[in-house]
């Protein structure tokens, strides 16, 4: 047992690590070799992602659209897709090797993901269709929002101002109803459901 | 008040269906007679009832089969990536019970066992561990009271009044005693010199179902209070709530709330991962989004009356009932309003406020029978004062979907029947 620990757990095999650490940083750490292009993406989702995301990855219902939304961001109704909103690109590899398709995650090779990656950026109109994506050229792929955050400024810009004693007595002249959510009646009805 | 604060049709119907349930269940007034539940024999007084064999592993009495959680079909796109609500309308106190605590699940609620469960330390450590959940249980425990508040929480409600329901508004959170192991204890057991300076050093966690739900977490807040639970409420963890481990991340948003922790890593930097990146950041008027919004901030909300739980009894004593919160430490005060902002009164609190941790609050009243316009305001431990919509508003936009602590205001009418609404 080492000093200042209960000698709990054991030491982890590499392949242990292989298998269960696949997440892949902003800077591309974690990628493993591989490549795919813009036709075969196209095959690939056509066949595993269309079903929900469209062909042209436009979304399918209520399904995520994964492409589009440019500039849509300071709207009433924003579009939020990889290409108009992700800040990087590795967060789409990650999550699609990892999390997608929807029901059968973890069953893509990484030269499929490479290739949906791939598709998605021509998708967006970001790359031209004899694109190809590998994990020498990842990087240099310039992401369209990747500029569009900034880290949480609550602190700063809210709680400064919000932390003073509240008004207590006559803190308005008068009060009306602006919105009512009956007007909607988007509620389940407790009634029917409870039956 | 005038016409405009008459209810709709529907919300009529049921306020009156309610009131007249209400009679049954009877507050005690002046009767033409005796009462025969009293005078005549009853066969619960009589026969027996059931015996300590009948039931191994209770559920509530079937007439409380309305105190369950609750779904909006049309939020999300399937019910396996989506949320369900507490019924926080109906509870009281501060522990929500397991059975009926809100669900949100990225894909869907897995059966893992503890047999199956490993969990992976691994990253920059000394040595990459794995633990077996016997391992664990092994390790020194603490306990602690802390809320699970969804981010997106009272999200439907940014661009106006939409739900008519406390627990549609602000039931993504529940509320458990916690037993675990801190984060930190894990980390030392892999050691932390490969690391160096912790200063700029990341966790990475991540759960064992599909969707993963992969977060990012500075050093700080993961040797600080971080916990890897695994009872919940005096008893293992619920499926749907991680079992047979979780981490619970006090105060800060519920996604990073990991359930079905398989692995922690500790990194240079943030992953982004999606759960960070296209969701859970916030974004402003201008298109520019926050990220990295971790902390819930202060947000109360009054449970008694509200649109699910109209007044039946008529004018007199009436018990105005809440819960507030914060991520930021204790609740020390919370006012109630009865005309929509205008005058405050400061309630009463169940108890001291736990860190951290939902707190009941109270304002006794006696009710003219006038419409109100209610409100409740949390204040916590560092003065921060919850915030109206509008404010907030000002500040962010309508399209932050995610950390809306406005104040909730209900409107209850003559009939004691509560509706959300928003004032000026």
């Amino acid at each position: 047992v080492i000093e200042g620990t209960y000698g709990l757990g054991r030491v982890a095999f590499d392949e242990e690590i292989a298998a269960w650490d696949v997440d892949v940083l902003p800077d591309g750490r974690g990628l493993p070799e591989g490549r795919g292009d813009v036709f075969t993406g196209e095959e690939v989702f056509v066949d595993k992602c269309a079903s929900c995301h469209g062909d042209f990855a436009e979304g399918v219902g209520n399904w995520p659209v994964l492409a589009g939304g440019f500039d849509t961001l300071a709207n009433r109704d924003p579009v939020k897709t990889v290409g108009s909103y992700w800040p990087y690109l590795s967060t789409a590899w990650d999550y699609i090797n990892r999390s997608m398709p929807f029901g059968e995650a973890g069953t893509l090779t990484p030269d499929e993901t490479y290739a949906i990656v791939a598709y998605l950026l021509y998708s967006n109109n970001m790359v031209d269709d004899d694109f190809e994506l590998s994990h020498e050229n990842f990087t240099e792929v310039e992401m369209y929002n990747a500029d569009g955050f900034v880290v949480d400024d609550r602190p700063e810009l809210e709680y400064a101002e919000w932390r003073t004693e509240p008004c207590m007595e006559n803190c308005k002249e008068s009060v009306e109803i602006t919105m009512r959510a009956t007007f909607l009646d988007v509620t389940p009805d407790e009634d029917v459901e409870a039956a | 008040m005038d016409e405009i604060f008459k209810p709709s049709r529907r919300t009529f119907l049921r306020g009156s269906a309610a009131i007249a349930a209400g009679t049954v269940a009877g507050q005690a007034v002046a009767q033409d007679g005796p009462d025969p539940k009293i005078t005549e024999l009853q066969d619960w007084a009589s026969y027996t009832g059931v015996g300590v064999d009948e039931t191994p592993y209770g559920l509530p009495i079937s007439f409380e089969s309305d105190v369950v959680r609750r779904n909006v079909e049309w939020l999300t796109a399937s019910p396996i990536s989506s949320i369900n609500f507490t019924p926080i309308h109906a509870l009281d106190g501060t522990i929500t019970p397991q059975g009926c605590a809100f669900e949100r699940h990225h894909s869907g609620a897995i059966e893992l066992s503890k047999d199956d469960y490993r969990l992976m330390i691994n990253g920059l450590v000394d040595r990459p561990l794995i633990f077996t959940y016997a391992d664990l249980e092994r390790l020194p425990r603490e306990n602690h009271v802390y809320f699970c508040e969804c981010a997106a929480n009272t999200g439907m409600e940014w661009a106006g009044a939409q739900l008519n329901g406390a627990q549609f508004t602000h039931g993504m959170i529940h509320n458990m005693e916690y037993t675990g192991v801190p984060l930190r204890t894990l980390l030392r057991e892999a050691g932390l010199d490969a690391a160096g300076d912790l200063a700029d050093k990341w966790v990475y966690v991540e759960g064992a179902d599909a969707s993963s739900n992969g977060r990012s977490i500075p050093m700080e807040k993961a040797l600080d209070d971080v916990l890897v639970a695994f009872k919940a409420n005096g008893e293992a963890l619920r499926m749907e709530h991680g079992y047979p481990v979780r981490l619970v991340v006090p105060g800060w948003e519920g996604n990073m709330w990991v359930k079905w922790l398989r692995r922690v890593q500790v990194t240079d930097m943030a992953v982004g991962s999606r759960e960070e990146t296209s969701k859970y950041t916030d974004v402003y008027e201008n298109g520019i989004a926050r990220k990295w919004t971790w902390v819930m901030d202060a947000k109360s909300v009054i449970t008694s009356p509200s649109p699910q739980m109209p007044i039946t009894h008529g004018q007199g004593p009436l018990v105005i009932s809440g819960l507030a919160w914060s991520g930021h430490g204790q609740i020390t005060r919370v006012d109630v309003s009865k005309d929509g902002g205008i005058t405050w009164e400061t309630a009463r609190l169940g108890k001291q406020g736990d860190t951290k941790a939902l707190t009941r609050f109270y304002l006794d009243t006696d009710w003219d029978g006038s419409p109100m316009l209610l409100q409740s305001r949390a204040i916590d431990e560092t003065g921060y004062v919850q915030p109206t919509k509008d404010q907030l508003r000002e500040k962010r936009g309508e399209n932050a979907v995610y950390h809306n602590n406005c104040i909730q205001t209900w409107f209850v009418n003559e009939e004691g029947v509560a509706e959300n609404v928003e004032v000026s």
